[in-house]
């Protein structure tokens, strides 16, 4: 099977973003992970091949330190990496689909793309769909179930409330994956170093013909968000501090 | 003059209260004409409800023979057929489960801006303010194309009563299922009442929690208040509660109007998925705990001793 995984490279969730002009931010004084839920579309790549047969591309839009996700992924089994570098901190997911389309196309015939549900930096939700419907491809996000067979993929995932789904799609297809589907591994050593000897192809998004002009949405502003500066300490004993909880919820915040 | 949709959600054929959120953030965007569409639930009944917050058109859009559950792209198509019938210089929704999916979808195919998970609007700038970097900072997206496309938070924007005598019409949109996708079984047996990212108010259990049977002791008191129980992922971890009740960063992404934290230390990663809870009480044993930090009324105490007064309390005075 020949699987394309697209992998972005965000921020760590637990690092501080320092915001910086109107609409930018420090990126060189923070750390980057890979998306934490592409990890799980990584995972699945691999398991398929292991089992199957084939090659993983991990596929990335990014600047060029986004190098170090894609290595990362193929410390966990990837085989080949395909970087398009931009210049911008941030891309609208028009532009980015439009560039993934490229560089899969250009690169070989897919039987599966896999994404992740959803980037942790931007949380678009939505490169998935528009990646899907560029290349004429049935698209399911948020999966956590998955099952191949005579060229089908039988999908399942949540639909609120603890309600379920089941879909069925024919391949090739693109998947947007989420937890509960597998377990991400954590590579070895070994498989580090082996990460480093293979192959990244890196060309920029305007070798490919996709032109940054063409975004819909763009980002003019960030901010904080507001933190709170701490508690009011409802005291004394247990029945006292919550008669004056409730006390408060009803009559002063009135959510009750 | 804007005229605005909205795609309604429904459950069991009743419209969702989230959906008034929805509504009074349409209505603040000038006196425009707010179209109400369905696709699920039947517009008749819903009209009174549904002009209550201020709709002026419900429209019942239907599918001409096709069953419209079998196929997600069948519904976003039917919604497509929808925004040039009428005209819709924007579209907004809820970014639920179901509601992510479908905006994305229309989107996708209409090629259009969208935004999902939006705190707020406005239709005049073009611009909406949603979550970035996991809830850390907000970002204020500028959007060009014909039409906006706006899956909203739900509960982000508090419902306000607006009466209107909304009519009510039917819109058949012939559209073709382009056979892609095809839906196998919908299971709703596991499904709770209320679900997660739309409840009003949440009661929240972390690891001290330590077992499935205890979340009982939430449930109680989360049902006295309509809302519903959530986990941390050190709870879900262990065993005590499936993923789909985790909040955060990993879990969902809630705004409840009350957010009742039992036993959390107050992570960054838990507080990604509901920082925006409009009021945030900590039960917490350690009074050095993080959480009393980030919240809005803290009580030091062990969680099997307040969650049962509470409970009681509540019992009282509600
Ligand atoms: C990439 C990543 C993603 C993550 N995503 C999520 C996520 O989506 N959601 C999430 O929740 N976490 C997430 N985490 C984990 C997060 O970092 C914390 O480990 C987790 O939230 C801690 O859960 P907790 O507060 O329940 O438990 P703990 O950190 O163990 O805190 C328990 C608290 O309860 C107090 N306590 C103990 N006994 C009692 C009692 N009887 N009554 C009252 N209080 C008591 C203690 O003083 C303590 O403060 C993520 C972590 C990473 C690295
Ligand atoms: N710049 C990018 N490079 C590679 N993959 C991306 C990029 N942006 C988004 N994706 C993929 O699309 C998914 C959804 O992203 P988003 O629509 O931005 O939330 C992510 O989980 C990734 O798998």
């Amino acid at each position: 099977m020949q699987i394309y995984v697209c992998v972005k490279h965000v921020p760590d969730t637990a690092a501080n973003i320092k915001i910086v002009g109107e609409n930018g931010f420090d990126d060189a004084g923070c750390k980057f992970i890979a998306n934490p839920y592409d990890e799980y579309a990584v995972e699945q790549a691999v398991q398929l091949v292991e089992k199957n047969g084939g090659e993983v591309i991990v596929v990335t839009v990014g600047k060029a330190a986004a190098a170090a996700t894609i290595r990362a992924a193929m410390a966990m089994g990837a085989h080949r990496g395909i970087l398009v570098t931009v210049e911008s901190q941030f891309l609208d997911s028009r532009t980015t689909a439009q560039a993934l389309k490229a560089a899969i196309e250009q690169d070989g015939k897919p039987d599966i793309i896999f994404t992740g549900k959803g980037a942790v930096d931007s949380e678009g939700f939505q490169t998935m769909y528009r990646l899907a419907q560029a290349m004429g491809l049935p698209v399911v996000n948020e999966i956590n179930r998955l099952a191949l067979g005579d060229g089908k993929a039988t999908v399942g995932h949540e639909i609120g409330g603890g309600a379920r789904e089941v879909l069925e799609v024919s391949l090739p297809c693109v998947l947007g994956t989420t937890k509960g589907l597998n377990e991400p591994r954590y590579p070895k050593f070994p498989d580090i170093m082996k990460a480093k000897k293979k192959e990244i192809k890196t060309l920029a998004i305007a070798d490919l013909g996709v032109s940054v002009d063409g975004a819909r949405s763009e980002l003019v502003k960030l901010e904080k968000v507001p933190e709170r500066t701490g508690a009011k300490m409802l005291g004394g004993d247990v029945r006292q501090a919550v008669e004056a909880l409730v006390k408060i919820l009803k009559e002063e915040e009135k959510v009750i | 003059m804007a005229t605005i949709g909205i795609l309604i959600e429904t459950e069991d054929g009743i419209v969702k209260d989230t959906n008034f959120g929805v509504l009074t953030a349409a209505r603040g965007q000038g006196d425009g004409t707010i179209i109400a569409l369905m696709m699920d639930g039947p517009a008749d009944s819903a009209k009174d409800v549904l002009g209550k917050y201020g709709a002026h058109r419900v429209v019942q859009v239907s599918i001409d023979g096709a069953d419209r559950g079998a196929s997600p792209d069948l519904k976003a198509r039917a919604l497509a057929a929808a925004i040039e019938k009428y005209s819709l210089d924007a579209l907004l929704g809820l970014a639920s489960a179901q509601g992510r999916d479908i905006f994305a979808r229309l989107a996708a195919f209409m090629d259009l801006p969208l935004a999902s998970d939006c705190m707020a609007v406005d239709l005049a700038a073009k611009t909406v303010k949603k979550s970035h970097f996991s809830g850390k900072t907000f970002a204020t997206i500028k959007m060009s194309g014909s039409v906006m496309l706006c899956a909203m938070r739900p509960n982000a924007i508090d419902a306000v009563e607006a009466p209107a005598d909304a009519t009510v019409e039917t819109f058949p949109a012939s559209v073709q299922d382009p056979g892609l996708v095809k839906v196998v079984e919908v299971n709703k047996e596991a499904a709770d009442k209320v679900d997660l990212t739309e409840a009003g108010v949440i009661v929240t259990g972390g690891r001290p929690i330590a077992s499935a049977d205890n979340y009982n002791i939430l449930s109680e008191c989360a049902r006295l208040l309509g809302g519903t129980i959530g986990a941390s992922r050190a709870a879900v971890d262990a065993g005590f509660a499936p993923h789909a009740m985790q909040v955060g960063q990993t879990g969902k992404t809630v705004s409840p109007r009350l957010y009742i934290g039992c036993g959390l230390s107050g992570s960054v990663q838990h507080f990604a998925g509901m920082k925006t809870s409009k009021v945030i009480v900590a039960i917490n044993t350690d009074k050095d705990a993080p959480i009393f930090e980030k919240c809005d009324y803290g009580i030091v105490g062990d969680l099997f001793e307040v969650v049962p007064v509470l409970t009681e309390v509540l019992k009282e005075k509600l």
